[in-house]
């Protein structure tokens, strides 16, 4: 028999018991509807994490000052800023496998242009910044070297600020005014969204070091050379864990901080944070695939069940197909293609449910998802493979009757 | 050459109660274009006799040719092909497919036989139009009489135009009246040439057969030739009275 031709009337032989054909799909469509969805959540879940990783800047330690002990009190740490641009410039000049090292400043600012004003954060940086943060300006242009050496009072606009003092006008050499400072606009970033902890990134302005320092940020950094924090950006992932081991040595040297007394600062590996989130993500998809592999499990035997029922009530039919001339093995691949069927006909329902759910929980908790085409044929192909694997028995009982003894069962 | 030819043909089933012998030491032949009535009573080994004729069993020993083929060396696909293409089988009950419709269940031999879907069309409808039941070939076996569901499956059995027609109680589920239309039929198939071989318990239906075989305890107790009775000739006869 042509397969075509097969199938159709597997499908007739389906529509005939047509809801018990639906509830013995069921555990197929169950089981890969929570593949899809769970495959949509935990891939849309990863590529979050990824995004995440990707607008902070891959290959990322950051350096921020730890805890001081003075005169007995151990203050908390950021308490004092121990962290100067020079640790920086020895960070980049030592340590192997360091791109750039990023020391910055930032503090809370208001900015005035025109009769416009608006709140926001303000980064002093230098030019390492633009290299580790994987970040640069959509117009304009970013600071030049000797901007940066002089402390030029230039100002470089994130996304958000730019649209809310100067709207659709083009802020390219307008005045902006910080704590009375008149900056002059140079550039504006391009747009990066949301961090991973929803703040929005593009809501900051960016001044060089010392300019930022001198006239705008004050407070701590009166010691003239000290900063924030400092971005670390290594080449490869790997030179990441020897990096921050190098770098404690180096800044313990450098700050003369001795014996077993405490770092003043501290060196966190940011991409390694992002990839635990990651690994999480993973652990969890790999979690919901095994349940689900469980359900298709149990719904192939539903399957293999139901087929042997079918193929114990159509036993004359069997006789009958016999008789007239079909060989056992059209026999077989009848009842094989007819299993098949059933199980991907189940699988393509589930695909369709668990696309649905994916949607939904998307909506609904507004989680990214991501149905996957590899995921769709994975869970498909896999749901045809259940009905060939759990059809095979009943389908070799249909061919292995004797044509006599079908034809005279009741 | 015969159509049939058995020579010494012999079944023994091994039952938990013991050997059976069904059938011993058959031995005859059937020409092309006769029209044969296997009688005997159950156990006679008329059943057994028919399943080796239909080459849906295996002797345990002895010899079947069906036109020109030896049986006895055929495997399960060959005896397959053997049956779709020389035999066709007419059961008692029938044995149509219920959810596929008359010309459906005509066109089946053809699809184990590898005949495309147009000429199957064609065939099962000319098929079906030598029964007399052209107008309901999209009708389901469930919407028929018995009689004209007996017809369809005649339909089936002539469709790849076997070298043989086996016929087991064909009518011993209908009344007398489309039983005698339905032996009518038969009458006028092998007139037109094709070979019936007719098993049935009932004398009064083996006398429209040209030749009797009747069997006892395993064995031909009687083969002669009769002068048929017209099956034709009934109904007229039956209607006007």
């Amino acid at each position: 028999m042509r397969f075509v031709e097969a199938i159709r009337s597997a499908l007739s032989a389906i529509a005939a018991n047509a809801l018990r054909s639906l509830l013995t799909m069921l555990g197929i469509v169950i089981g890969v509807a929570a593949v899809i969805a769970m495959v949509a959540i935990g891939s849309g879940a990863r590529n979050l994490v990824d995004q995440q990783i990707r607008s902070l800047g891959a290959n990322l330690a950051i350096v921020t000052p730890g805890n001081v002990t003075q005169g007995g009190a151990r203050l908390g740490a950021g308490a004092s800023s121990t962290l100067t641009d020079e640790d920086a410039d020895a960070i980049r000049r030592e340590i192997d496998g360091v791109t750039a090292a990023a020391p910055f400043v930032q503090g809370t600012v208001q900015v005035i242009a025109g009769g416009n004003n608006w709140g926001t954060r303000i980064y002093a940086i230098d030019l390492d910044w633009f290299a580790a943060r994987e970040w640069d300006v959509a117009t304009g242009r970013t600071f030049d070297p000797e901007e940066v050496r002089r402390g030029d009072i230039v100002v470089i606009l994130g996304q958000t600020v730019a649209k809310n003092l100067f709207g659709e006008e083009d802020p390219i050499d307008q005045v902006v005014r910080v704590r009375n400072v008149p900056f002059r606009v140079i550039g504006v970033m391009a747009a990066k969204g949301q961090s991973a902890f929803g703040q929005d990134q593009d809501d900051v302005i960016f001044v060089p070091l010392d300019a930022g320092r001198r006239r705008v940020i004050g407070r701590n950094y009166a010691k003239d050379r000290s900063v924030g924090s400092i971005f670390v950006k290594f080449a490869n992932e790997e030179d990441i864990e020897p990096g921050i081991e190098n770098m404690t040595t180096l800044l313990r040297q450098r700050h003369r901080v001795i014996g077993d007394q405490e770092d003043d600062f501290s060196i966190r590996n940011l991409t390694e944070i992002a990839n635990t989130a990651s690994a999480s993500a993973n652990t969890l998809s790999m979690l919901l695939a095994a349940v689900a592999a469980v359900s298709l499990l149990v719904g192939g035997i539903g399957i293999m069940n139901i087929m042997l029922v079918s193929v114990t009530e159509r036993t004359r039919e069997i006789g009958l197909r016999l008789a007239v001339g079909a060989r056992p093995r059209d026999i077989l691949s009848q009842f094989l293609i007819e299993a098949t069927t059933l199980s991907t006909i189940g699988g393509a329902l589930g695909v369709a449910l668990g696309a649905g759910a994916a949607y939904l929980v998307a909506r609904i908790a507004g989680w990214p998802s991501l149905v996957s085409p590899n995921a769709v044929i994975i869970a498909v192909g896999f749901s045809a493979l259940v009905g060939i694997f759990f059809g095979f028995y009943p389908a070799q009982r249909a061919a292995k009757l004797d044509p006599i003894e079908a034809l005279r069962r009741e | 050459m015969s159509l049939i030819e058995t020579h010494e043909l012999r079944r023994v089933y091994d039952l938990d109660s013991g050997r059976v012998v069904a059938l011993d030491h058959a031995s005859l032949s059937v020409e092309k274009g006769d029209f044969v009535a296997v009688m005997g009573p159950s156990g006679s080994g008329k059943s057994t006799f028919m399943n080796l004729i239909g080459c849906l069993d295996k002797p345990t020993s002895g010899h079947y040719r069906l036109a020109g083929t030896a049986v006895e060396s055929l495997d399960a696909n060959g005896l397959a092909r053997l049956r779709n293409r020389e035999i066709g089988f007419v059961f008692q009950q029938f044995n149509l497919l219920p959810r596929i419709d008359a010309l459906g269940n005509v066109e089946l031999p053809m699809v184990y036989a590898g005949v495309d879907k147009k000429t199957r069309r064609e065939r099962a409808l000319h098929a079906l139009g030598r029964v007399g039941l052209a107008e309901r070939a999209h009708h389901r076996p469930m919407q028929l009489s018995g009689g004209q569901q007996q017809r369809v499956a005649i339909a089936r059995a002539l469709v790849n135009s076997p070298s043989l027609l086996l016929a087991d109680e064909p009518t011993g589920a209908l009344d007398s009246r489309t039983a005698i239309e339905i032996l009518a039929l038969f009458q006028e198939l092998n007139r037109e040439g094709v070979t019936i071989v007719l098993v049935t318990h009932d004398a009064d239906v083996g006398r429209h057969a040209r030749r009797l075989i009747r069997f006892k305890d395993g064995k031909i107790l009687e083969d002669h030739r009769q002068t048929p009775l017209d099956a034709r000739e009934l109904l007229v006869a039956e209607t006007a009275a």
